[in-house]
């Protein structure tokens, strides 16, 4: 089933483009990797599917970007619910100041669930369903800062699953985290994607290889290739990402 | 260039930044230790006028009188002994009532008898209390000499009145100079406190970068202006108003200097607690709004909690601010130096205290000692509050990392 789609997309930082012309879909229960060097404009594309861009100013969106079939951007659409359907992860850790717990709970309080024993259950889930339930239960009501780093963005994670989106859209996730963290949050992809839709943003050639059904290959804003990880890697129809995907440039 | 030269003016740069290093602190240090010194001296003074004596007859019991009851002989608020753990009621001599107990004769043309005559009255009345200048005091005086007004830690901090002119004791209460000035500050708190946050809050988080680059150096100019000019402003806008507006007798009163202090805390709490929000990492807001929340939930739930000490830094310095105010609040409280009832009365603060007396303090009395010790209280006070904030803001990087 098709659950992400763009069709002609462009999208201006003022009057300089960053993305040109995307036509791309996405399955439901699929990993997409969007990789391509610095610059290429994957980030601002991954940031259209929750209107995160909407807070930068002086830029412009052409073209239409549907999830579950209906367009994103048309008037009337409600930015807060649409985020609320689609959670983000981010580049580095970036837990709330405030307790563990909490941090988990935030998204349901903000969405007006105040229900104390719903609550609890939820984080609890929630956090197990990323592994770390074991490392912090004795630790919920301490701060979030004191877990590491790849804890944290497990955290993180689990904090954008609290309100039960269905699409994950992340950013380098493991971009700021040490091997063994990486691997622990590549898993957790895995065991994900029955329950999600997930776009992914890499860096990491290795990574998107690892992770990812399809592969999507940016550069200078335009998409280059699209098709499955197995075919992008084995045997690429266009030779930048030939290129690109053998350390040649980027 | 030649080694050696090159190494010696290395050092010879090197020495006089440690020297302009020490200097300061060295100054800094001075400064604390005179005030203190001057300031603590008042303790050892007595308020009554040099070179004056207060005795009464053998028989009392009494044996030390405060400077504050003293004032209440003298004005007539006592008039018994028994207030002060003695009995029958008081008599009181001053000098010029000699006349009505010895004639003109008895005293002599040049007053040669007169000290004979002090102690005979002295002696023969048993509930007399007399003031008369020291040189009259007989050398075989019958009477019994009282310690009379030493400036106490109790009188200093919980004295009601300030009135060090009074005679024949200085009255040195610092209470109500010590109420005024919490008084205004924390109106003045009060009042700067929301209107700065909401201020940085707008600008940090709602306000376009264009409105914002207009808006900020508007605030930091605001920082500049003199406090003087700040005072004339409260002095021709403010006062008046608040004279009509609460139908007042006179329109300066504690409320005048709470704001005049408040829009001088203002850039203050702005800038500091600004900056502190726009802290606030990006990624972090746009995990909130990601989740859903609003910006508003946003800014209330994430940034606000995020830079907590910040903003208490900034309430805190902008309190500091207030405290050690002079020239404004001198020119817009009206300084009355009596407790405070409502903050719609005339006050006076510490700063405006020394500031308006000090000129007139003969140098080395005890007024002019009081006045250092007023100086010494307000620096307790501000080192307590830099305190806090060096407490606030360590805290914050133990939290951190």
């Amino acid at each position: 089933m098709l659950k992400l789609e763009s069709k002609q997309v462009n999208f201006y930082y003022g009057s300089s483009p960053a993305l040109k012309d995307i036509n791309l879909e996405m399955e439901s229960n699929t990993v997409t990797a969007l990789i391509g060097p610095s610059g290429c404009g994957k980030s601002t594309y991954l940031r259209l599917f929750n209107r995160m861009n909407d807070l930068i100013d002086n830029t412009k969106l052409t073209g239409e970007v549907l999830i579950d079939g209906i367009d994103i951007y048309k008037k009337g659409i409600n930015v807060d619910t649409l985020r609320k359907m689609t959670g983000m992860v981010f580049q580095k850790p970036n837990p709330f100041p405030k307790s563990i717990f909490e941090n988990v709970a935030y998204g349901l309080r903000v969405n007006g669930i105040t229900d104390k024993q719903f609550i609890e259950e939820r984080v609890e889930t929630t956090i197990k369903q990323v592994v770390l339930w074991d490392e912090v239960k004795d630790k919920l009501k301490k701060s979030a800062f004191e877990l590491s780093g790849g804890q944290q963005q497990r955290l993180c994670i689990a904090r954008a699953l609290a309100i039960q989106p269905s699409v994950i859209l992340m950013d380098e996730p493991t971009s700021a985290l040490d091997p063994i963290s990486t691997s622990k949050v590549e898993e957790l992809i895995h065991e994900l994607k029955s329950k999600y839709t997930i776009v992914i943003v890499t860096h990491n050639m290795q990574q998107a290889a690892r992770v990812s059904d399809h592969t999507a290959f940016f550069y200078l804003g335009e998409l280059v290739e699209v098709g499955t990880t197995k075919k992008i890697f084995t045997n690429p129809t266009q030779e930048k990402t030939q290129n690109y995907i053998t350390g040649r440039f980027g | 260039m030649n080694p050696f030269f090159k190494k010696f003016s290395e050092k010879f740069i090197e020495g006089l930044l440690m020297i302009s290093g020490t200097v300061t602190s060295l100054t800094v240090v001075l400064i604390v230790f005179f005030l203190f010194k001057e300031g603590i001296s008042v303790f050892n003074k007595k308020a009554v006028e040099e070179g004056y004596v207060i005795a009464v007859n053998k028989s009392n019991k009494v044996n030390s009188i405060s400077p504050e009851d003293i004032k209440n002989i003298f004005d007539q608020k006592i008039t018994s002994w028994k207030d002060l753990g003695g009995k029958d009621s008081i008599i009181l001599f001053r000098l010029e009532d000699i006349s009505t107990y010895f004639t003109d004769e008895q005293i002599g043309e040049n007053f040669e008898r007169l000290p004979a005559c002090i102690s005979r009255v002295v002696d023969s009345i048993p509930q007399i209390f007399a003031f008369f200048p020291e040189k009259y005091m007989d050398k075989n005086f019958k009477g019994k000499e009282i310690e009379a007004g030493k400036i106490s830690f109790n009188t200093f901090f919980g004295g009601k009145e300030w009135f060090p002119t009074a005679q024949p004791a200085a009255q040195l209460g610092a209470k109500p100079l010590i109420l005024g000035t919490l008084w205004v500050s924390l109106g003045a708190i009060l009042l700067a406190l929301p209107l700065g946050l909401a201020a940085a809050i707008y600008m940090s988080e709602i306000a376009k970068d264009k409105v914002r680059r207009v808006m900020k150096p508007l605030i930091e100019l605001l920082a500049g202006i003199p406090s003087v000019v700040y005072g004339f402003f409260g002095l021709v806008v403010i006062v008046p108003a608040i004279q009509k507006l609460f139908n007042l007798p006179v329109g300066e009163t504690g409320l005048a200097g709470s704001i005049i202090l408040g829009i001088m805390a203002l850039p203050t709490i702005i800038t500091i607690s600004e900056d502190a929000m726009r802290n606030t990492p990006r990624s972090m807001k746009e995990a909130s709004l990601a989740l859903g929340a609003s910006k508003w939930q946003t800014i209330c739930r994430v940034v606000i909690p995020h830079s907590i000490s910040g903003i208490t830094a900034a309430a805190i310095l902008g309190i500091g601010r207030a405290i050690g105010e002079t020239m404004a609040v001198l020119m817009v409280t009206g300084n009355a130096a009596v407790i405070p009832h409502s903050i719609l009365e005339p006050m006076r603060t510490i700063p405006a205290t020394i500031a308006a007396e000090l000129g007139e303090a003969p140098n080395g009395g005890v007024h002019y000692k009081a006045l250092f010790a007023l100086g010494c209280i307000l620096f307790v006070m501000t080192l307590v509050i830099n305190l806090t904030v060096e407490f606030i803001t360590g805290s914050k990087k133990y939290k951190k990392h």
